[in-house]
């Protein structure tokens, strides 16, 4: 389960202070499916980074399964997150020299997974989102649509419980957009847990729940459509 | 997929920006790697060249001068011969060949000579107390084929300067004397009432002593009642080791003796060396800055333009301590290229070039790929350590577009 507890990022720039999150609260239940939308710069992207364990709040906790997440040390946290959450970007972040194939090796790579065995699960998660026969592409040589999947297959490629996606529509055209929300819909229901910052009302609508943040804090909670499958 | 499919990957797809740091290390280690290979042969024909002229570091009497030696060093005065046991016992590199010698006038039918006493190697080793020290364990450091190594021909005296055996009733006849007194080798001669065997007549050499009869330098030593005394001590210095300083060594080993080169031969030699030597040291320090800096400024180009690479690499759970053995494998690559790459090219200038820049034929020495790697990779290495670990410092949260 993912949890923040009184959380709040102050940025300081120039002297200044921008508040980014202030004092949100937030409890992900395993298997969930959240949307978190809200006007730019309401602080969704921080909320996602912290939760990914890659930006310590200024106060507050943040827990994943029972561990507070900003008492370890950053290696630790790395290694979480190689263990438990699959990050899906915007920009897709594909590692323009690698094939499809070998993007999808990274994590495991970095997991110290044998070789042949990371080609073996990397090609069967390319196989499972319809990329079988892209696998010696680079990216450059993929569409838009086709690299938004090789990130997908990225990101099961831990098989991580948490998935953390960072508007995975965002850069994608409405019928491409419905095939990642499908996918991430599947994903969800093997039990892993999704939390999604979008802009896109309709993508936000296939979650479970919709987190709406304004000024740093979350000022309505909305049930999405898929709510009926939220875990006990 | 390995650290190494990753590092190779991005070398090869971003190579063109890696060309100048790669042709600055390159150019470097082939300037260095050329310029000791030609330096090496170089000092060998040097060391050749000093070999077959014979002495070039002189040790004679506080008072006497270098025309006192070449007037057959009869000046009248002398040194302890106890100054020979201490340079062998010294541990100074570069006294390849000692020969210390006591002159006196003879009258032989008329004519007169100058007996000269010389100490054979034999005499040297049978000192117990030099045997496993000094210079019979010393290297011989000049490449040269000399050193305390004499030879049963006991002609080599005139080259060599150095003799393996001289009996007490022997002796070696220069070539004027010989030619004067009829003489020919197993004859006998009469020299102040003792009988000697003519055991070699020495070949030409030009020098004074074609004039002289070499006798041991006990006998002569004794036929003058001078005591153990040498009135000079001639020795085969390492052309290098001369250039480093064994003049001055020798005169603090032997503050009561003076201590003269032949400068006319060696300065010239040494001149070169030192050139050769200050230039690749030149060269050395211009690769440090240029190829470092360059390799540097690269590095950290490298970073800024992989920023969202590493923060990816680093969400995906790649902790510091990997993302800065990438890059430093990366410098490491570039260095072992560019050392090897350095070594070949360095290697063919130099077999090409040497003969027509020094005169002298240069064969490829393996020993300088060693060097060459060994400083490329070390270069590289530290150039690209702080942008590496710049890049392990690097908040992962670049990856995202909005924060």
């Amino acid at each position: 389960m993912l949890k923040m507890e009184n959380v709040s990022k102050i940025y300081r720039h120039r002297g200044q202070s921008v508040t980014a999150l202030n004092g949100a609260n937030a409890e992900i239940r395993d298997g969930d499916f959240v949307s978190i939308v809200g006007p730019s710069g309401s602080g969704k992207s921080t909320l996602l980074l912290m939760l990914g364990g890659m930006l310590s709040p200024s106060s507050g906790r943040v827990l994943l399964d029972g561990q507070s997440i900003y008492d370890l040390d950053a290696n630790a946290r790395a290694q979480l997150r190689k263990q438990k959450i699959g990050f899906v970007f915007q920009t897709f972040n594909l590692v323009p020299y690698l094939t499809a194939l070998e993007n999808v090796q990274v994590p495991l790579f970095l997991s110290k997974i044998d070789e042949k065995e990371q080609q073996t699960r990397a090609a069967a998660l390319l196989e499972r989102v319809g990329l079988g026969d892209r696998i010696h592409h680079k990216p450059s040589e993929l569409s838009i649509g086709q690299q938004q999947r090789v990130a997908l297959a990225r990101m099961l490629a831990n098989d991580p419980a948490v998935i953390l996606a960072d508007e995975p529509t965002g850069n994608l055209d409405p019928e491409t957009s419905q095939q990642v929300i499908d996918f991430l819909e599947n994903v969800n229901a093997e039990g892993r847990t999704i939390v999604m910052v979008t802009h896109d009302p309709r993508a936000a609508e296939r979650a479970k729940r919709i987190l709406r943040l304004d000024r740093g804090a979350i000022v309505s909670e909305k049930v999405g459509k898929n709510s009926r499958h939220v875990a006990a | 997929m390995k650290m190494r499919t990753l590092v190779l990957r991005e070398i090869f797809e971003r190579k063109s920006q890696l060309v100048t740091s790669f042709l600055a290390i390159l150019l470097g280690i082939t300037v260095i790697v050329s310029i000791k290979n030609i330096t090496f042969y170089s000092e060998k024909a040097v060391a050749r060249e000093m070999d077959s002229l014979g002495a070039n570091v002189l040790i004679l009497p506080k008072s006497s001068t270098l025309q006192d030696y070449y007037a057959a060093d009869m000046q009248g005065e002398t040194i302890p011969e106890e100054y020979v046991t201490r340079l062998a016992m010294s541990d100074l590199a570069g006294l390849d060949n000692l020969s210390p010698k006591l002159s006196m006038p003879v009258e032989v039918q008329g004519a007169s000579f100058t007996l000269t006493g010389i100490l054979p190697k034999s005499e040297f080793q049978a000192k117990a107390a030099w045997g496993g020290a000094g210079i019979f364990s010393r290297p011989v450091g000049c490449g040269a084929s000399v050193g305390m190594m004499g030879s049963d021909d006991k002609k080599t005296l005139a080259r060599k300067r150095v003799i393996d055996n001289l009996e007490d009733n022997e002796i070696l006849v220069g070539a004027d004397v010989g030619a004067r007194l009829k003489v020919k080798e197993g004859d006998t001669l009469n020299l102040l009432g003792r009988t000697f065997h003519v055991t070699a007549i020495l070949p030409q050499t030009g020098t004074v002593d074609d004039s002289r009869i070499f006798a041991h330098l006990h006998v002569v030593q004794d036929l003058s009642n001078k005591g153990p005394v040498i009135s000079a001590i001639e020795v085969i210095g390492c052309c290098q080791e001369i250039s480093k300083g064994l003049v001055s060594k020798i005169n603090s080993l032997l503050p009561d003796a003076k201590v003269v080169t032949i400068t006319q031969i060696a300065d010239a030699q040494i001149r070169i060396n030192r050139m050769m030597a200050n230039l690749s040291l030149m060269f050395l320090v211009i690769i440090v800055f240029v190829g470092g800096a360059s390799i540097a400024n690269y590095m950290y180009a490298n970073v800024f333009e992989r920023r969202r690479e590493i923060g990816t690499l680093m969400a995906l759970g790649a902790n510091s301590g990997l993302v800065l053995r990438i890059f430093l494998f990366k410098a490491l690559i570039l260095g072992v290229a560019g050392g090897i790459g350095g070594y070949v090219i360095g290697t063919i200038l130099a077999v090409v070039l040497g003969p027509k820049l020094a005169g002298v034929v240069v064969l490829p020495m393996p020993l300088l790929a060693l060097m060459a790697v060994g400083v490329s990779v070390a270069l590289a290495l530290v150039a690209s350590y702080f942008p590496a670990r710049r890049a392990a410092r690097l908040d992962p949260c670049a990856t995202f577009q909005e924060v």
